[in-house]
């Protein structure tokens, strides 16, 4: 019984709650007990709450006996990224210097979740302070992926992305700087989606670079990311630069699931050279299998995303320089060096940073210190800026052509672990593709497409639309989706080795 | 468009004193080297930031976000309190502000 209650879906496991042929306890428990048996290889999770998870699933069971009408994700269980508050559980970013920390306060993304009645069953491993490609620069060792436990599970949501390959849970939260929610995704052979920038609120999610940052959801199918990604969006007036506009029909759009007469452009730069074989390969055949499904499929050229990635890795560190400063050792986390001698404050907060900040983060601080600082400013980050009204511009005019673009999700498929750890370069260039819709602020999804050829392990298909249009994302992964199922009789996670 | 500029290991001291990060002095040839090919690399974005282009800080076209200004629940004095490393009198507690003489 519990090893099918871990394969279902989201919405079929709120379905079987909702009608009482299984109850909420059993389906955490599950979880639970595969948690138990292969987090150990896979370590997804930094801090699994078994209590809570089965306090908040029995009051699920409660509210339904007692003739409540449930939510369409109540009793499922959800993996939290380590990024986002949740009152009472500690939350670390991965970072040394937050070990330990309790929240007093739940993210709005947390409190959204547990109104629902999902089922929170811990928080999942991470690059710390989201800055990675690979969870290797997670403070607390690397997570693996479930494909091939010596190969990275993607960045800075490894963790999220692995628990839901490994069947530990039927949905996640992830969060998106540069594609941390994609690039996981593409790699282990699920489903994440970025939503528009605005559109889930920020509030109690630690934040990296704060004009990029973007929570969404990650599953194992489209429509199951469809229903979190309804649960968590919506204006939020904790947060600032929350869209105050109405949310997508994003359920009814993974239903429609039709692709006739649908514009679809294929970004030119985004491809080719530099993109392994077997990722060429079946993003080539599913460019065809759109058009057989009626789309008409179009190249389209946005000629400044080759300066993308120079102009993240400026904006990127500027914000993180400046976000990070907060931990200093005096309101939370680690304080190092107190004792020794009679240090001033700025000693103990060097001491500190030096203790609790990894070299990535290091590097990313310093880099943005340098960006920002006096006369380097308009070369940098300035030039930085511009290029980001570039890459705006590049996709309004494809959206003036083209209803939704597509591109690999990333150039290869999952790398080994150790790989590229001390060649931060060569770890950039994983989001070289997802990177574009996060200066622009637009909506961005990750869905299996295959197994690439040469080496058996996942590819991704990037699909990308205008700003407050996620629903197109939903409808075209959706009808990708249901023709691959067809194609394949199972879906792709089936492949994956047995843990 | 800037020229690449080379990073000695007393720039790196320099922003790591900037940036209140104690580097030992033996990582900071190796943090030099990685931090002057990524700007090596990212510099290329002087090639199209024109003079006519404007910049652009942030996705959406947001100015001057209001609420209205009323008393809402928060934190208590000791929730706000309860991850800090030190805490006197209900107040963080922090080392020396001022030099010694």
């Amino acid at each position: 019984m519990s090893t099918d209650l871990i394969t279902l879906t989201a919405a079929q496991t709120a379905a079987v709650v909702a009608d009482g042929s299984v109850s909420a306890v059993e389906v955490a428990q599950a979880h639970l007990d595969r948690i138990a048996a292969v987090d150990e290889r896979v370590h997804a999770f930094l801090h699994v709450d078994t209590a809570g998870a089965l306090a908040a699933a029995a009051a699920v069971d409660a509210a339904r006996s007692s003739g409540v009408t449930l939510g369409p994700l109540a009793g499922v269980p959800l993996a939290l990224k380590d990024v986002l508050t949740q009152k009472g559980i500690p939350t670390t970013c991965g970072s040394r210097i937050l070990e330990g920390w309790r929240p007093p306060y739940d993210a709005t993304v947390t409190a959204r979740l547990k109104d629902a009645g999902v089922v929170i069953l811990g928080k999942t491993n991470m690059d710390e302070f989201a800055m990675g490609s690979s969870t290797e620069h997670s403070a607390y060792g690397p997570t693996h992926n479930p494909w091939d436990l010596e190969r990275i599970p993607g960045g800075s949501g490894g963790g999220s992305a692995a628990a839901v390959a490994a069947f530990e849970a039927p949905l996640a939260i992830g969060t998106d700087t540069g594609g941390s929610i994609r690039q996981p995704a593409a790699v282990t052979g699920t489903v994440g989606v970025k939503p528009t920038y605005g559109a889930v609120s920020r509030y109690g999610l630690v934040a990296l670079a704060s004009s990029l940052d973007q929570a969404g959801p990650c599953a194992r199918t489209v429509l199951d990311t469809a229903l979190l990604h309804a649960v968590i969006a919506g204006h939020d007036p904790m947060d600032s630069t929350s869209a105050d506009v109405p949310v997508p029909d994003v359920v009814g759009a993974a239903l429609r699931a039709d692709v006739k007469g649908l514009r679809v452009g294929v970004v030119k730069e985004l491809g080719g050279e530099g993109y392994q074989a077997g990722v060429r390969q079946r993003f080539d055949e599913t460019v065809e299998l759109l058009t057989s499904l009626g789309a008409e499929v179009v190249e389209v050229s946005c000629p400044h995303f080759p300066y993308a990635l120079g102009a993240y890795y400026l904006i990127l560190p500027s914000e993180a320089s400046s976000n990070l400063a907060k931990f200093d050792g005096v309101r939370f986390g680690l304080r190092v060096g107190e004792d020794d001698g009679n240090p001033s404050i700025e000693q103990v907060m060097g001491r500190t940073r030096a203790a609790g900040f990894g070299p990535e983060t290091i590097r990313r601080i310093m880099l943005g210190t340098y960006a920002l600082s006096a006369g380097y400013y308009d070369a940098y980050y300035g030039s930085a800026q511009k290029v980001r009204t570039l890459i705006q511009r590049d996709f309004a005019a494809a959206f003036d052509q083209v209803d939704v673009l597509i591109s690999p999700t990333t150039p290869t498929t999952a790398f080994k672990l150790g790989e590229k750890l001390d060649d931060p370069l060569a770890m950039y260039l994983n989001d070289v593709a997802t990177i574009p819709a996060n200066l622009a602020g637009t909506p961005g999804m990750s869905l299996p497409i295959g197994l690439a050829t040469e080496d058996g392990l996942p590819v991704g298909l990037q699909i990308m639309a205008p700003a407050m249009a996620d629903d197109r994302l939903y409808n075209v992964g959706a009808a990708v989706e249901a023709a691959l199922l067809d194609r394949w009789g199972h879906p792709i996670l089936e492949e994956a080795p047995a843990l | 468009m800037a020229d690449t500029p080379s990073i000695t290991r007393d720039d790196v001291a320099h922003l790591a004193r900037l940036a209140r990060i104690d580097l030992p002095p033996e990582s900071l040839d190796h943090y030099a080297e990685q931090l002057g090919v990524i700007l090596g690399a990212v510099a290329q974005v002087s090639e199209v930031a024109t003079a006519d282009v404007p910049p652009t800080s942030h996705p959406l076209p947001l100015v001057n976000v209001f609420r209205e200004d009323v008393v809402r629940p928060s934190l208590t004095n000791s929730e706000a309190l309860s991850g800090a490393p030190s805490v006197e009198s209900e107040r963080f507690r922090v080392p020396r502000i001022l030099d010694e003489e």
